[in-house]
């Protein structure tokens, strides 16, 4: 870890002091994750902290660790995860906040905090069906007009559950149930040890 | 008295001003824009998802589909994420080899920006002219990679193979004679360094040239200067970077912040705005196209001094040679596994950002220890752009929307993916 690392970590140490909260360092970046009911407050501390100074948020994105490790994952499924840029500080921390609920996940929004949520929130939502709450207009974004499902989730197969084409008969475009069948040509593996060496 | 209403209007996609498929709907009071809503996603192809289902190295050609103007960069993010997981080091050559297709990447993205962007408000000619510029670019990836666009260049540990040492020529044919190919092959007699040095000695001229025609001009600033104007503490909290974000007057940029490769010994500028406006982001790309010229030009003369390999020796990630695969072995057996199973990255999470001509373009990817990435998230700089459209858009015309579509320098392969 180096000094800005150690740095950030030290003062995100004394900040959330008393708060339920992890600190990973991996591959020289720093990693926060914070329960859900914390986490409007850390972000507002993030933003507005002298030290941290995030103005920036680069990104949102949701994960589903549903099976992560082949199955071995124990933990909560759905998680959105934040990368916060500091321009003033040239700093970068990521924050994991993981929804409580895996069967309806729901995580509190931050466009209050920086404008730039709203449409990394939305295809999160669109996505991962991964609800951002006090969002003012959580509609879908990348998929069509009308899809149901959130095709990103692990248990979403990769063809999908429909097709669309052009029937002359009806002299319009419509879906039909997939007619392709799903193929893995080379299959995912976990190695025992470390096969790279 | 008349009754007024307000106009919904749809704009796109299939207009020639919405770079794509870009579907805008636009609540008009008269012809002022009180809403924009960009709806996008008709160029989806869930990317990331088909990403979880190849290994690390069968996703490299679908990089270059996200943003198919600047592809080797996108490729650029994608491996940096992989060697930072793996701790691979790369060669130095393959470095210099890097920094300088990034910078004529730069050129191509800028170029067909600047050329689409005037052809947006109005002017023609700089269409024609930063087309011819492309043309000479794109032969230096052929060249490299043996594709004009979708380059598969960059791997994991290095770049595909080393420079060639020569240049494709112009053949004879029905509609040019002799003396006519004599005069277009002119500057490839050498090798592609050679080409890419003389481009850099011509290029100026042609920035000049494009200056002539747009910055001064009447017209051009009449629909660029005072529209769409972002502060620099919104441009901040609405997530801009790269261009966007030094045209309202930010100096940030990763190549300079953040150094990644060889961009930490590169001597170069970064030009800032002033007012935040279209013209603004205009001049900073301008003047980035001549700091990137700069670049290349050190690269090219590092990379004629330094011979040296152009990627890692490590065969349990990038294939060993064709020679040592038929006659070793162990060498045989790397290349078997590589091709039938890939390479394994630990388990753990990262993300690589990189300066893209557009802004930061990240990779975040996270695995689980196996041959294919659990998670990848394409940070697209155009998606938080985009975004932003409604903000930039409110209070000014319907022509104006054309311009701030083409100052964003949208591309749906990346917005999309």
């Amino acid at each position: 870890m180096n000094a800005k690392l150690q740095a950030i970590s030290a003062r995100l140490d004394t900040l959330l002091e008393g708060s339920d909260f992890t600190l990973q360092a991996q591959v020289g970046e720093l990693t926060l994750v914070v329960p859900r009911a914390d986490m409007l407050s850390v972000f507002k501390l993030l933003r507005d902290d002298y030290d941290l100074r995030f103005e920036q948020l680069i990104d949102v994105c949701g994960v589903d660790y549903q099976a992560y490790g082949d199955g071995g994952w124990s933990g909560k499924r759905f998680a959105a995860v934040y990368h916060l840029l500091s321009v003033s500080k040239n700093q970068r921390l990521r924050v994991r906040v993981f929804a409580e609920d895996d069967d309806f996940p729901v995580v509190d929004s931050v466009i209050e905090l920086w404008p730039a949520a709203n449409w990394f929130e939305r295809e999160a939502f669109d996505l991962f069906g991964i609800i951002f709450e006090g969002h003012p207009d959580l509609r879908r974004i990348l998929t069509d007009y009308g899809f149901v499902g959130h095709p990103f989730r692990k248990d979403f197969p990769l063809t999908g559950y429909v097709e669309m084409r052009y029937d002359p008969d009806q002299k319009r475009v419509i879906y039909q149930p997939v007619s392709i069948e799903e193929r893995e040509i080379v299959p995912r593996t976990i190695r025992e040890g470390s096969f790279n060496g | 008295m008349a009754e007024i209403r307000n106009y919904t209007l749809n704009f796109g996609p299939q207009h020639p001003a919405a770079h794509g498929v870009l579907r805008l709907v636009l609540e008009l009071d008269g012809e002022v824009i009180e809403r924009a809503d960009p709806h996008i996603g008709l160029l989806h192809r869930a990317t990331e998802k088909l990403a979880e289902n190849k290994t690390f190295i069968q996703s490299v050609p679908y990089m270059d589909r996200l943003d198919y103007v600047s592809m080797m960069c996108n490729e650029h993010a994608y491996v940096m994420a992989i060697e930072k997981l793996l701790q691979l080091d790369v060669p130095e050559r393959a470095q210099y080899i890097r920094v300088m297709f990034d910078e004529i990447t730069r050129l191509l993205n800028h170029l067909l920006w600047l050329g689409a962007h005037a052809l947006d408000v109005g002017a023609m000619t700089v269409f024609l002219y930063a087309f011819r510029e492309r043309e000479d670019l794109m032969d230096c990836y052929e060249a490299a990679s043996g594709a004009r666009l979708h380059a598969a260049y960059y791997r994991p540990g290095g770049v595909y193979r080393d420079l060639p040492d020569h240049m494709p020529q112009y053949q004879a044919s029905k509609i040019r004679n002799e003396r006519d190919i004599a005069k277009l092959n002119e500057n490839r007699q050498g090798s592609l360094l050679d080409f890419i040095e003389d481009f850099t000695k011509r290029f100026p001229t042609y920035v000049d040239e494009y200056e002539t025609l747009l910055t001064d001009n009447r017209i051009w600033k009449q629909r660029l200067v005072g529209i769409g104007v972002v502060s620099p503490e919104r441009a901040q909290a609405l997530g801009f970077t790269g261009p966007m974000l030094r045209g309202s007057g930010i100096a940030w940029d990763l190549r300079k912040k953040q150094p990644y490769e060889v961009y930490d010994r590169m001597e170069f500028d970064i030009p800032v705005g002033v007012n935040g406006d279209c013209y603004d982001r205009y001049l900073v790309r301008m003047e980035e196209m001549r700091q990137s010229n700069n670049i290349i030009k050190q690269c090219v003369a590092w990379l004629r001094k330094n011979p040296g390999p152009v990627i890692t020796g490590n065969h349990k990630i990038a294939p060993p040679s064709r020679l040592d695969m038929k006659s070793n072995m162990e060498e045989l057996i790397h290349h078997f596994k590589l091709f039938t199973e890939g390479f394994h990255v630990p388990a753990g999470e990262c993300y690589a950002g990189i300066e893209h001509p557009k802004g930061e373009f990240g990779i975040y990817l996270v695995s689980d220890g196996a041959n294919k990435p659990y998670r990848l998230k394409i940070r697209a700089p155009g998606f938080a752009h985009l975004a932003a459209l409604d903000e930039m858009a409110r209070g000014h015309m319907i022509a104006d929307v054309v311009a701030i579509i083409g100052t964003q320098d949208i591309v749906f392969g990346e917005i999309d993916r």
